[in-house]
């Protein structure tokens, strides 16, 4: 039945997967992360995240308290390297046309 | 007449998860139980180097040996690279282990039982000036005498393996079709997994908080989880080595620049080789999971253990890489981290004893190419340690070279880029 509960839809980790994962001793919350891949998809473990740390506590026997977020990266939303590529604030290198400072 | 459908039975998921055969072994980390009294090898350090060594002694019989990591296994630049293995280098010794590293690289999945994504589509080092250039031409020439078959390319032969690149500016290509790239973490859970069914233990979120130099040699060595007497005892800590090998006195001259990286959504595979700029040490590849997984140098940052991400990275990466791959623009950027390189002064890892302590072994100052190299130094370091002959690399980086010590002076390495 765990391999049928779906816990990151992004990713397909299901409660199987977590339970392995914490049977091999990955336990820690940075750890499932990357031994299942779970938030690593479109949502970055938005969907996700609350669902795993759940599902952790209780197969580690810790209080929900007890497990933190996994460090949240940026961007906060998926974002096109077009509009990235426009912010002012990127480096000049001796190439850029539009060079101010040179590397 | 409708027929009803059999029972479903529950019990087959479970036995087609067993297939495996994964379940069955044992954790492969040590639970919250105390270290043991002693071990023949300590080794700090749970990254890729550390696990490397750990394996590679436990699999030619010395399997008394104990990893001890900080935080979780590659929690530092070992799981923050960008997973290229490559031979484009510019030393002939630092070519040699390279090669020696990607025939590892290719028996890894079969040797270690893990998937590792391994795909050789390549390395594409483009060049927009004549210094560059010559650069490359340089590196190549040495590169074809070991056997590396790297080649020069004009532009549109570049264009011929990536043709989404806009060649405004770009003079010359290196491209060695066998270097590659793999995915990071699952190297280290499978060089993990067989160092514990070897016998090495494990023991995370473990930090160390002193070594205390034993009569007769070896060193007394403090955690919250309790001491651990090493007779032998490895420096694997990256960027963190100056400060365990602080703890004894000894003086490690590398230093920590935080690199930043970043990664796309998933894109059907569609570029083959890595491709790297000099310019701006932009570099790009796709990985076995579609994303677009690349970084940027950007000058004139100072030394830092902090692993905060900037929007100028983000900025300077998204500018240069959309100026090279013009159709990359609508591509979605999910997130963005950053690694220590651990930069030792001459681009050359430090490996072997510490002069004046025997029984302290170094294995650092890879300048954020530790990942690539840790196959044949895990390998090296493991074949020494058990009896072997040193192999050339323990005479050359070695920590005296730095203080005008023993020659040989290895050449410096200044092909560390991306």
């Amino acid at each position: 039945m765990a391999g049928k509960i779906v816990l990151c839809r992004c990713e397909d980790v299901t409660l199987a997967d977590l339970e392995h994962c914490v049977s091999r001793g990955y336990q820690d919350i940075e750890e499932v992360k990357r031994y299942t891949g779970f938030g690593t998809g479109p949502c970055q473990g938005k969907e996700c995240l609350a669902a795993v740390a759940s599902q952790l506590a209780l197969l580690t026997d810790q209080s929900p308290a007890a497990i933190p977020p996994f460090t949240s990266r940026p961007p906060l939303a998926p974002t096109p390297l077009r509009l990235l590529a426009r912010d002012p604030g990127a480096h000049r290198f001796a190439d850029d046309p539009d060079s101010e400072r040179s590397s | 007449m409708p027929t009803t459908p059999p029972p479903f039975d529950e019990e087959e998921d479970a036995s087609r998860a067993d297939v495996s055969g994964e379940i069955r072994l044992p954790a492969t980390l040590e639970g919250a139980g105390p270290l043991p009294d002693r071990a023949e090898v300590v080794i700090v350090g749970g990254g890729v180097v550390g696990l490397a060594i750990a394996y590679n002694l436990a699999r030619r019989g010395l399997a008394d040996v104990v990893v001890i990591e900080r935080g979780y296994l590659a929690e530092g630049a070992s799981g923050r690279n960008g997973g290229g293995v490559r031979q484009q280098w510019s030393t002939e010794l630092n070519i040699r282990l390279m090669q020696e590293s990607v025939d590892l690289c290719r028996r890894f999945a079969v040797d270690l039982g893990v998937n590792v994504w391994f795909r050789q589509g390549g390395y594409l080092f483009l060049a927009r000036t004549a210094r560059e250039v010559a650069r490359l031409d340089k590196n190549i020439a040495i590169q074809n005498r070991c056997g590396v078959p790297t080649r020069m390319l004009e532009p549109g032969k570049a264009r011929d393996i990536v043709p989404e690149l806009d060649l405004t500016g770009i003079v010359a290509a290196a491209y060695n079709p066998t270097d590659g790239i793999l995915f990071p973490w699952p190297f280290l859970w499978g060089y993990a997994r067989q160092a514990a069914a070897h016998g090495v233990r494990i023991f995370t979120q473990t930090p160390v908080g002193g070594l205390e130099p034993q009569k007769g040699g070896g060193y007394l060595v403090h955690t919250p989880r309790g001491a651990v007497r090493a007779r032998r005892l490895i420096n694997a800590t990256g960027a963190w080595s100056p400060r365990l090998a602080q703890m004894i006195g000894v003086h490690v001259p590398t230093y920590p620049i935080r690199h930043e990286i970043c990664s796309s959504e998933p894109l059907k595979p569609f570029l083959r080789p890595m491709v790297s700029e000099l310019t701006s040490g932009l570099y790009c590849s796709q990985s076995m999971r579609g994303e677009i997984v690349g970084g940027v140098t950007i000058p004139g940052h100072g030394s830092t253990y902090g692993m905060g991400s900037t929007l100028e990275f983000l900025a300077t990466y998204a500018r240069r890489l959309v100026r090279l791959m013009p159709i990359l623009g609508e591509i979605k950027v999910l997130r963005q981290w950053a690694g220590p390189y651990d930069q030792s002064p001459d681009g050359n890892p430090i490996l072997g004893a510490a002069p004046g302590h025997p029984d302290f072994f170094l294995a650092c100052g890879f300048v954020g190419h530790g990942f690539m190299m840790a196959p044949i130094v895990g390998k090296l370091y493991g074949e020494w340690l058990t009896g072997g002959e040193p192999h050339e690399i323990f005479a050359r980086y070695t920590l005296g070279r730095f203080s005008g010590g023993a020659p040989p002076v290895p050449e410096k390495e200044d092909f560390n880029i991306g």
